[in-house]
């Protein structure tokens, strides 16, 4: 045990290198990503918006059953998947479908939880993005696990593992951040603290000085940065994920934005904040302000976000017929004999219903 | 090649763990106090020393930690064994077991398997206090996605261990604390599958009494009074409540006609409810009498000194025999 805890402690306010009115801060202590970097990134933002609000608009057209947007958090869902090597792994909660599209999950996959095809619709070995997690903070101990498991046979894997404000009040926030930090498992921690948690402000989640500063009892250092900076996030993302990659173990990241939009379509924001609050964000916006710092030509970028918005609402406008089967075929490795028998049931049941039309 | 050696059933759990670590390098061990201590029933004694601190480890005190670290263990390649110190604390562990071990295969149509193994010693009978003696098997029986397991026999602790570590999904291994301690000759090395198999333990024509884990030995010594009074009366242990094996329980119980189960567990909603309700769907017109269960009260499971009274002994079961309406009673 140390007395000294000052290095686990976030900076006083969030890390910022670009400012909302796309200017680049001065004194920031950090060195901004180079261009290329950051026209990546704009050209990933852009898509993300076209994403989310494509499949806003598909919840209205009635091809999704609801859709938790992280409309003003793209730079957040960008940065986290950037960061990220290619033997690397992700865990999205169900807000951050754009992150895990980002790593390289076909959108439409991505949405088939919400599209009500199955669970999952992506093999979360083939990007190393693992299913969406729905119940809060329950995939985090999974992220401990996974990187352990690399750790313990060497490999260079690091785990980013995303959560919500509200998610840092469940127990499993707390076991998994001091399962990482005992066992020094390569993983990132990031909290995008989008101040809602459905309607239940950041002030009755916590009484903590930030998000940030729940690391230092676990021993693991903690750093906060603004949410809406791509260039910020970049910067202490990738740090963080190489200090762990080079063994340093766990890192914990709050990243300061806002849920513009309701919790999903089913809710109604206006039950619980005033739109004031959330228009005194418009002016923070991560795409206004990379693009203002850039002043480069977006078209192309726009051009495949339309490109991507078409493959979404193709994909989400065909209709797969459900596969009664398919209820039974993974439950376990071999269907055992009662799940032989009820399959055998549903389909005679089935076939009944045909020769009865 | 099949060795024999007399073993406890916890000494024939370790030697399974042993056996199946030194096998297959990708078997890790953690949980509470399974480090140098060896676990407080000593089941993980000696694997820290012989294998390393990364084979088996103590983690910190959370079940639901010690759980989700496991799925994602499993989820990268390892077949990790943790353990639950006692049945009533793997309680914080039920949304992970619930929520992700039993549904990760179903949820990813079938692309993530979780081949892990969660054991927990369980059941009572050892005069422990509260939160020490729960059966807490319904609740893993009623969940989709897991198997559930409990021996009641070292060789079947060896065999169904090491079956279930080899396992594709997670098992919950169900370990009754009171026969932790009971020695007999076991045969170690491969052994048949007993993973959805349940098995006759004693030749019968009378009755059938069904049982599992702890109950096994009240069943047998059930069985052993009654036939000294006359009575030929069969045992099953099913060793395997999930899968359930509706075949040998139900070529039993229509080979005797009478039927009676035996669990500690409370028998409201319960594992014995399930066995009752299949078995007379399946066997009603081979039955001579109602099927009779032989159940722990609906009570929270009670101090030491009264669970004598709690738990389903010799006489209870045999006055459930009596009370299968005998033609010559």
């Amino acid at each position: 045990m140390t007395g000294d805890a000052d290095h686990l402690l976030p900076s006083d306010t969030p890390v910022t290198l670009i400012d909302a009115h796309g200017h680049p801060v001065a004194d920031a202590g950090r060195a901004l990503p180079d261009d290329a970097a950051l026209r990546r990134a704009l050209a990933s933002l852009i898509t993300a918006r076209r994403l989310n609000d494509q499949a806003y608009a598909l919840v209205r057209q009635g091809r999704l059953a609801v859709y938790p947007s992280s409309h003003g958090q793209e730079a957040c869902q960008i940065a986290a998947a950037q960061v990220l090597d290619e033997g690397d792994w992700l865990f999205p909660t169900y807000r951050d479908t754009v992150a895990a599209v980002e790593r390289g999950v076909d959108p439409v996959e991505a949405l088939t939880l919400l599209k009500g095809d199955w669970h999952c619709g992506w093999d979360p070995y083939e990007h190393r993005v693992a299913p969406h997690a729905t119940p809060l903070a329950t995939q985090l101990p999974h992220a401990v696990g996974v990187a352990h498991a690399a750790r313990l046979r060497g490999e260079p894997t690091v785990v980013m593992a995303l959560c919500g404000d509200g998610g840092t009040s469940e127990g499993d926030f707390h076991e998994a951040l001091n399962f990482a930090a005992v066992l020094r498992a390569p993983v990132v921690f990031l909290i995008q603290n989008n101040e809602y948690a459905i309607s239940v402000p950041l002030a009755r989640q916590t009484a903590a000085p930030s998000l940030a500063h729940k690391g230092v009892g676990y021993g693991i250092p903690g750093e906060r940065v603004d949410g809406n900076d791509v260039a910020a996030l970049l910067s202490v993302l990738g740090e963080a994920v190489a200090r762990a990659r080079a063994g340093g173990g766990p890192q914990l990241v709050e990243a300061h934005t806002y849920r513009m939009q309701a919790h999903t379509n089913a809710d109604d924001a206006t039950r619980y904040r005033a739109s004031a609050d959330v228009e005194a964000w418009v002016g923070r916006d991560p795409i206004t302000r990379l693009s203002v710092y850039l002043q480069i030509d977006e078209s192309d970028f726009r051009a495949r976000a339309e490109r991507v918005a078409e493959h979404l609402r193709d994909g989400l406008n065909r209709d797969v017929e459900p596969d009664p089967a398919r209820l039974f075929a993974h439950v376990y490795d071999r269907p055992t004999t009662q799940l032989q028998e009820q399959a055998a049931r549903l389909a005679d049941e089935l076939s009944r219903e045909v020769a009865s039309r | 090649m099949t060795r024999h050696e007399k073993l406890s059933m916890a000494q024939a759990l370790n030697r399974a763990l042993r056996d199946a670590m030194t096998d297959d390098p990708s078997v890790v061990v953690f949980g509470e106090d399974v480090g140098p201590l060896g676990g407080v029933f000593r089941v993980t004694d000696g694997l820290t020393a012989e294998f390393g601190e990364d084979r088996c480890f103590d983690t910190p005190l959370a079940e639901s930690g010690i759980v989700g670290v496991a799925v994602g263990m499993a989820m990268n390649g390892m077949r990790p064994v943790v353990e639950m110190q006692f049945d009533a604390f793997a309680y914080p562990a039920f949304e992970q077991i619930v929520s992700h071990v039993a549904k990760m295969r179903n949820r990813t149509r079938g692309q993530v398997a979780l081949p892990m193994v969660i054991r927990i010693p369980y059941a009572g009978g050892i005069g422990g206090v509260e939160h020490h003696c729960d059966s807490s098997e319904a609740y893993y029986a009623h969940t989709p996605g897991l198997h559930v397991v409990t021996p009641s026999t070292a060789t079947d602790a060896y065999g169904l261990l090491r079956e279930a570590i080899a396992s594709p999904d997670p098992v919950v291994f169900l370990e009754p604390k009171k026969l932790y301690w009971s020695k007999e000759e076991v045969e170690l090395g491969p052994q048949p599958p007993a993973i959805g198999r349940a098995v006759v333990r004693r030749e019968g024509t009378d009755a059938t009494l069904i049982a599992y884990g702890p109950s096994v030995p009240v069943a047998l010594e059930a069985a052993e009074v009654a036939d000294r009074e006359g009575r030929s009366l069969q045992v099953v242990d099913l060793r395997s409540i999930v899968p359930f094996d509706d075949e040998t329980v139900c070529a039993a119980v229509r080979s005797t006609g009478r039927a009676v189960v035996v669990a500690e567990a409370a028998g409201f909603a319960s594992v014995s409810s399930e066995i009752v309700a299949r078995v007379t769907e399946r066997c009603f017109h081979s039955l001579a009498a109602p099927i009779r269960r032989v159940t722990g009260f609906d009570i929270p499971y009670p101090p030491p000194k009264y669970e004598h009274l709690h738990l389903p002994g010799v006489d209870r079961v045999l006055d459930a025999v009596d009370d299968l309406q005998w033609e010559d009673s």
